[in-house]
This record gives structure tokens, sequence and C-alpha cells, in this order.
């Protein structure tokens, strides 16, 4: 099985990991349609009936992440790049809906959306390793001030520019780096820039997953309770182990060696896992429970920075590591 | 054509940018005669609006456009009258005209209309006193719903002034239609409209 699988090229290999994903989804989405027939007798099935109907919302939004990593992997490099573009375009939109902005803020906004993140994502798609690096965390953290300060509205500057340049960071910059990891070049390992996402997401979700459950079942005191009234480090730790230990068995999909897959998957878990939490904090702040408009109807991309906030302080961390260690 | 491409254009640009959600509160969306009303702090309020009614209503109604500033370019009137198909009203008022006779015309016509009874664009939160003009139309017409609306965000989209439109989630939200109490007066009934389109704020 293994041998032949190794006798693949590159893109045969990633194409049978999207099968055998699709296959998963399409056997868990049947089963959770299915099991919608039982009978809903007492309130007890009524919890649980709408416990799987947040199941199937939850499946439905991995189907759409599963699609469109198959889509970014089809057509290629560039529209991968575009793809994830359209993503941090769609999470700054709601990070700034939610972030009340004044009249002043406008041109910054308009360099934001229209100037920053489509020149960071070109960086990105044209291999400037080195620039896109520091393009936002040098050039634009001094041009956003410089632009609200031209507009003269002096009242809360300093929180105003925070707010803005640090969803510049998260949505922007963070995202980006997720198709940069496409383009990391290892030794005998053209190519397969896919499974590296796949590695990323796979070892992030499932390091919040269990932490999720470990925090369900055993109801441990919150640890933070002002933030979170579920995170506590004893889950988190179970967290950290399940999503390391799902990275060291996953190595043999990416350039690292078990025991290197398995320090990288707990560096990737430890960022995200806790750049989840500094977004939550960041809602609590806002009054939110989560991004998203108000718990309404969902039309678009609402809700879309809950799913991929992880991902955005995770990929970049990872990235760096990645550069820096294995000097790719 | 034309007309169809640039409405297409203006759709998916105003999702892209602010979402376009129409959220229904007090009232479906329906095929009946109605009259909208709501708060004004933007251009884009006309075109937020009509983005978020359902495509079959959105063939019916017919929003209100400012005469003097609509109908200054031509790029301006055509997509005002090809696209929207809108109703020009003079803000300028002449004293042997009716500004609302365009209204009435549409009205009697059976079209459903989107009004801004503020009368101009206002920077504050809270809209502005409303003017006469929906009393006169819901005397006239007592048989037409008069439906509440609460356009919210937009005005950060597109500040007074600005060129370039920023990302934001917006929405519209439609309230519970209001009717003309048989003997109510005229400053009373508008108080009251409004107050109907403010309490939507924070549903």
């Amino acid at each position: 099985m293994t041998e032949s699988l190794r006798n693949l090229t590159a893109s045969q290999q990633v194409a049978a990991l999207f099968v055998i994903v699709f296959g998963i989804l399409v056997v868990v989405s049947v089963t959770a349609f299915l099991l919608t027939f039982r009978k809903n007798a007492d309130s007890h099935d009524e919890a649980w009936h709408e416990e799987l109907k947040h199941f199937r919302q939850m499946l439905g939004i991995s189907w759409f992440m599963v699609v469109v990593f198959w889509i970014a992997w089809a057509v290629g490099d560039t529209a991968a790049t575009v793809l994830f573009a359209l993503i941090a375009f769609f999470a700054l939109r709601e990070f700034i809906t939610l972030s009340p902005t004044r009249r002043g803020d406008h041109r910054s906004l308009v360099l934001a959306f229209f100037v920053v993140l489509p020149v960071q994502f070109w960086l990105v798609g044209t291999e400037h390793f080195d620039l896109f690096t520091v393009f936002i965390p040098v050039y634009v953290f001094l041009a956003v001030p410089v632009v609200s300060a031209l507009a003269g509205d002096t009242q809360r500057f300093l929180e105003r520019n925070a707010k803005l340049q640090w969803g510049i960071m998260v949505c922007i910059y963070g995202m980006s780096h997720v198709p940069a990891l496409l383009l990391l070049d290892f030794k005998n390992y053209q190519g397969k820039g896919a499974f590296m996402v796949f590695f990323l997401v796979f070892v992030v979700q499932t390091c919040m997953l269990v932490q999720h459950i470990v925090t369900r079942k055993l109801k441990r005191p919150p640890s933070a309770p002002e933030v979170s009234r579920s995170f506590n480090w004893y889950s988190w730790a179970l967290g950290m182990l399940g999503g390391s230990f799902v990275g060291a068995v996953l190595s043999f999909i990416t350039p690292f060696r078990p025991e290197q897959a398995l320090v990288m998957a707990f560096i990737a878990c430890v960022a995200g896992s806790m750049g989840h939490l500094v977004m939550k904090a960041l809602k609590r702040d806002r009054g939110v429970t989560r991004w998203g408009k108000r718990d309404m109807s969902v039309t678009g991309a609402n809700g879309l920075l809950d799913r991929v906030d992880a991902l955005c302080f995770a990929a970049p961390i990872f990235f760096h590591s990645a550069r820096w260690y294995f000097g790719a | 054509m034309l007309a169809k491409l640039m409405s297409f254009f203006l759709l998916g640009l105003v999702r892209v940018l602010t979402g376009a959600q129409a959220r229904w509160y007090g009232c479906p969306p329906k095929a009946e005669q109605r009259i909208y009303f709501a708060n004004h702090q933007s251009h884009a309020d006309l075109v937020m609006i009509w983005a978020a009614l359902p495509l079959e209503l959105r063939s019916i109604t017919r929003p209100i456009a400012a005469k003097d500033y609509w109908t200054k370019t031509p790029f301006k009137q055509w997509i005002t009258t090809a696209v929207f198909n809108a109703i020009y009203v003079d803000r300028a008022r002449t004293s042997d005209q009716d500004p609302l006779e365009p209204l009435i015309e549409a009205l009697e016509h059976g079209d459903s209309i989107i009004i801004f009874p503020e009368g101009t664009r206002g920077a504050a939160e809270e809209p502005q006193p409303f003017k006469s003009g929906l009393y006169s139309l819901a005397e006239k017409f007592p048989n037409v719903v008069l439906v509440p609306a609460w356009i919210d965000n937009i005005q950060r989209v597109m500040p007074k002034g600005e060129v370039v439109p920023v990302p934001i989630l917006c929405s519209v939200t439609f309230g519970a239609p209001i009717q003309l109490q048989p003997g109510e007066e005229r400053r009373a009934f508008l108080d009251r409209a409004r107050q109907a389109v403010v309490a939507l704020r924070d549903v």
C-alpha cells in the first residue's frame, strides 16, 4: 500500500489525499443525514437533535473548506493565492465590521483593503519572501497611522490605529502565510506544497477538536474565566498532545522526520490555540460571542473569522519555523 | 441589456462590500403594494435597500432619487432610470407644483416605492425628524402597506464626501407594518413612524 503510494507522482499523491478526505466527508455526511430521521420523542432527544443540527452545520463548513482547498490545488498556485486573498478579505471585513471605526479612518481602511491586501498576496504569489515577511509589520504599520493622521481626527488615535493594524496583522498577514506554504522549497519535495497546507490545517484542527471534546467531558474550572468559559490548561495540554501526535503520524506526507514533525505540529498547535484565545478576548471586549452578524441568518462568509483565526496565527509561525530551521 | 449587466455588477459589488443582508422581522417579503421608509445616511442607501430586496420584489419596487443630484450627469441619470427605475423628486420646492406628484403617480400605477422621509442624508446616529410626505401618502393611499426599515452600518461604507467605498457588513432590517390611525395628527404619525424605524436598530 505505502509502496504503491510512494511510486505515484507528487500530484497523484495529492489527488489520492483528496480522494480519501472527500470519501471520509461523504461517509460522515450521509450518516449525519440518516441520523436526522431518528425519532424525536422527549426533551433529551430534542437536545440531541439540536446537537446534530450544530454538527451538520460544522460539517457544511468542513465541506466548504475542503472544496476550497481542492479547487486551490487543482487550479494551481496563482489561483490558490487569489482564493486565500479572498478569504483574508472576508475575514478582515468581519473584523472591521465589529471594531468601531470613525469617519477619519476611511482612507486607512481603503488602504488596508485595496492596497495592502492585494500587494501582500502579490508578494506571496511572486515569491518575494524577504519582502512579504516585513512588508506589513514594517512598512504598512508606518503608513497606516500616517494616513490616519492626515485625516485630522485625533480622538482615540492610538486605539483606532492599533485596532486596524491588528486586523491587518491577523487577517492579511496571517492568512497570506497559508499560500506561502505552497511555495516553500524543500529538497525532494517539489509540487507537494498542498501536503504542507493540509498538515498545518489538519494538525491545528485536531488540537482544537481534542481540546473542545476534553473540555466538554471533564468539567474543569476555566483558567481565564474573563476571556473564555471553557479554556483550561488541562484540556489545552491534552489538545497539544493530540495535535502533536497526529503531526508525528502524518510525518510521511511532510518533508520532516517524525520527531521533527512532532515539534512542528506542537509549535503550530500552541500558536493556533493561543491565537484563538486572543481572538476570544478581542470578541469579549467587543461584547460579542462570535464574529459575524448577531447570530443572524448566514449569508456569504459570516462567522468566517471564527473558523480561520487559529489558522491565521499558526500559519506565520509555522512558516517561519520551517524556513528558519530547514532553510527552505 | 447594458442595464441588466450593470445591475448584476452592482449587486455583486454590494454583496462583496456589504454582504447586503436583508433581515425580515415584522413582515415577510411579499408582493403587495408597499411603501418602504428608511433612515438615510449615504448615497449607497438606495442601492443597499434595492439589493436587499428579493429579485421578484426589486422589479416592482421603485426607489426615490433627488432630481437635482441624480440627473447631474448622463451616467447618474442613466443608472437611476435604466437600472433602478427610480422616481425623481424635486427637492427645490416650487410654489405651483406638488413635489409628491411623481410618487402619487407611481403608487396609482400599482408600484411599491422606497422613500427616505428625512429628506436628506443625515450624519448623526439618530435619524432627523421625518418630513410630511409620508403622512400625505399614507392619507391618500390607505391600502398601501407601510413598512419601516433600518439600514445599518452603511455610513461606514461610504461616508459623506468619500468616493471609494470600503467593505463593511451591513444589513437592512424590515419591521412590522404601521398604519395611519383614524384622526391621527400629522406630527404624531411622523414621530411614530420615525420611532418604528429607530426601534429596528436594536433588534
